[in-house]
């Protein structure tokens, strides 16, 4: 083992780690404020997708990102008109926005297929998305509106006897969790595997939402679960690659095995899940009750 | 009123429709999206030489991205219950789904792609990529440098087993300190997990990248590392043109199209067919001329002259396993049963394939 080798580890799993952040810290925020939106893995297609294109058409990196951003407010937006306003359950609404997702992005992407693009740096994005993961820390334990998030989520009905506007404070946690999504979905279509496919982001959505369970909603420990996750990935690789003999599977299947072993340890705690998911989370809020 | 619409068009509908023979319908399954520019995409090309050469006499569907599970059996089912007359299912781990489906339609003729299990109404096809495969072990061989040839495999089926063996023993021929380097990543489809791969084995001294899975990320890990590799399934030298050293494309179009043909004839019957560069399933892409000096390519080019009129064969005696046993000898070559079946690696291979 050498400096080199272990440093070349490090890029590949900061490379591979990050969307699962971006996802995760995205679905973290609007998980706080009450809602759970399981539309991840749409909205990271439909980012992908509209960053892809919008990049071939325009050749613009930033106009690329812009508008992935802006696809996934407008994603989420859909959502959160659902389920705050008409009322809708979170689950299955969340779940046809994954659906809806899927296949918007194969029609939009149809005639994009094997175009040849010019990938961009990850770096930047990298190092982006350890800032974002402690500015919403930061914003959730250091700030007064990052309390009144957390309120909502916790009780909605207090937070509204307070005078808090709760459809509005849910509305744009749901919105910055859709835009997370869409970068997270434009990253890997334009920096971690600049093309587009159908379905590339091949599940990374879901595990972004497990992660948030795994990290018991707090936003450092989306980061280290993330890369726990990414870390045991690329490391099985390392080890096939030098010919180690273990049971390749059983690595490939380690991370999500780890996921869902810490799930059960965190539920089987009636305690620990009470304290620390949001109270009114899945629960719609009806005004004037 | 409404009424007598319905009956006039019901009967206008018969009466224009009986007037042609039927078209005969003809679906497939596909793993992924035809725009994977590997695998289902050249399923899809054949689908389409398909129809053009048997133009109104077929009409066909296709379902993408049926994953390898139950799903499968209901994708094929509702293929089967639309009244298609002959199935593809083009992927190895859809064998099961396809008999299951298959014993309860005795009259639609199936095509499992890759299988190696025939019915009476299951034929199984598949092309010799393993050729293919060793014209890349011998380019692989002469055009590293570190010795270190980085392959990213799918799953552990003798389909891919094979293709590192037939790779490992053409470029230990002509480079006898070569060394593999092999990660299963147990998908077909996930462009970042194939990157992932690609880089993680060029991180380990891999200057040559070979994948079995179907998208072109590998190529443009490859390429942006300034690395070679070789594509996947059709010709990826517009993603990766400073890496790409070839590709082995599988063509399916003329099969396809003889078996529509047979179906529309009423002569379909069962069996087996494994062709290989000889019947022209199996193509190299154009050798890219300006990373490969034109001896090698000139090389390539006579190897594949021998491959088609049977004097070369990949699996050529002696041929040890891992364990030192002599499993073909001297002067023969493996029989088909052996290569269809291969679970295990020739010897030089480091790691073992997971079982």
């Amino acid at each position: 083992m050498n400096l080199d080798l272990i440093l070349g580890i490090l890029q590949i799993v900061l490379i591979a780690t990050t969307p699962l952040v971006f996802a995760g810290i995205g679905e973290l925020v609007t998980e706080k404020s009450g809602v759970l939106n399981l539309g991840v893995e749409g909205m990271m297609l439909v980012g992908a997708v509209s960053a892809f294109i919008i990049l071939v058409i325009t050749g613009s990196y930033f106009l690329a990102f812009f508008v992935s951003i802006l696809s996934g407010i407008i994603m989420s937006g859909l959502f959160a008109f659902l389920v705050l306003f008409l009322m809708s359950n979170q689950i299955a609404t969340g779940l046809a926005l994954t659906i809806f997702g899927i296949g918007l992005s194969s029609m939009l992407g149809k005639q994009y297929i094997g175009t040849p693009i010019d990938g961009l740096s990850p770096w930047f994005f990298v190092i982006f998305s350890f800032l974002i993961v402690f500015l919403v820390s930061y914003f959730f334990y250091k700030t007064k509106a990052g309390l009144i998030l957390r309120a909502v989520g916790e009780s909605h009905n207090s937070a509204h006897a307070l005078g808090y506007s709760v459809i509005k404070i849910r509305f744009l946690s749901i919105l910055f969790g859709g835009s997370m999504c869409a970068l997270a979905g434009s990253y890997i279509s334009i920096c971690y595997a600049p093309m587009w496919q159908e379905g590339m982001t091949a599940g990374r959505g879901w595990i972004a939402l497990a992660l948030v369970v795994f990290a018991t909603w707090k936003p450092e420990r989306v980061l280290i679960g993330a890369y726990i996750f990414g870390g045991v990935t690329i490391l099985q690789m390392n080890l096939q690659a030098l010919g180690l003999r273990f049971p390749g599977q059983f690595f490939s299947m380690a991370p999500y095995v780890a996921t869902i072993l810490v799930l059960v340890l965190i539920s089987s705690n009636k305690l620990r899940i009470k304290l620390s998911a949001p109270a009114s989370l899945t629960i719609p809020f009806y005004k004037g009750r | 009123m409404i009424r007598i619409i319905t009956y006039l068009s019901t009967f206008l509908v018969f009466a224009f429709g009986s007037a042609y023979a039927d078209p005969k319908k003809v679906g497939f399954i596909y793993i992924g999206p035809p725009g994977d520019h590997g695998w289902t995409y050249m399923h899809d090309v054949g689908r389409k030489y398909m129809e053009s050469q048997l133009g109104d006499s077929i009409t066909t569907t296709y379902l993408e991205n049926i994953p390898e599970n139950a799903d499968a059996v209901r994708a094929i089912r509702k293929l089967a219950d639309s009244g298609h007359d002959l199935i593809f299912t083009t992927s190895f781990n859809y064998m099961d789904q396809t008999h299951e489906v298959a014993k309860d339609f005795p009259d639609i003729k199936f095509e499992h792609a890759t299988g190696y299990i025939q019915a009476d109404n299951v034929a199984t096809y598949s092309a010799r990529f393993y050729e293919g495969r060793m014209i890349e072990g011998h380019i692989a061989g002469h055009m590293t440098e570190t010795n270190t040839i980085g392959y990213i495999a799918s799953f552990p089926i003798p389909e891919v087993v094979r293709g590192i063996n037939a790779f490992y023993l053409a470029a230990s021929k002509v480079n006898p300190d070569i060394k593999m380097k092999i990660i299963w990543v147990f998908t077909w489809y996930d462009p970042g997990k194939e990157a992932d791969a690609a880089n993680t084995l060029i991180n380990q001294g891999a200057d040559i990248i070979v994948q079995h899975t179907d998208t072109y990320a590998p190529c443009q890990a490859a390429q942006k590392a300034g690395v070679y590799a070789f594509g996947q399934a059709s010709n990826q030298e517009e993603f990766c043109p400073d890496a790409h050293l070839t590709s082995i494309e599988d063509i399916w179009g003329p099969y396809y199209a003889e078996r529509a043909k047979a179906v529309v004839d009423g002569t379909w019957s069962s069996g087996d067919t494994w062709d290989g560069m000889d019947k022209g399933m199996v193509v190299m892409s154009p050798y890219n001329t300006k990373l490969m000096p034109a001896s090698l390519i000139q090389e390539a080019v006579n190897m594949e002259v021998g491959i088609k009129d049977g004097t070369i064969h990949p699996f050529t005696g002696p041929i040890y396993n891992q364990a030192g046993e002599l499993v073909v000898p001297e002067g023969e070559v493996a029989p088909d049963g052996m290569l269809l079946g291969m679970n295990f690696y020739v010897q030089g291979i480091d790691g073992e394939v997971p079982q």
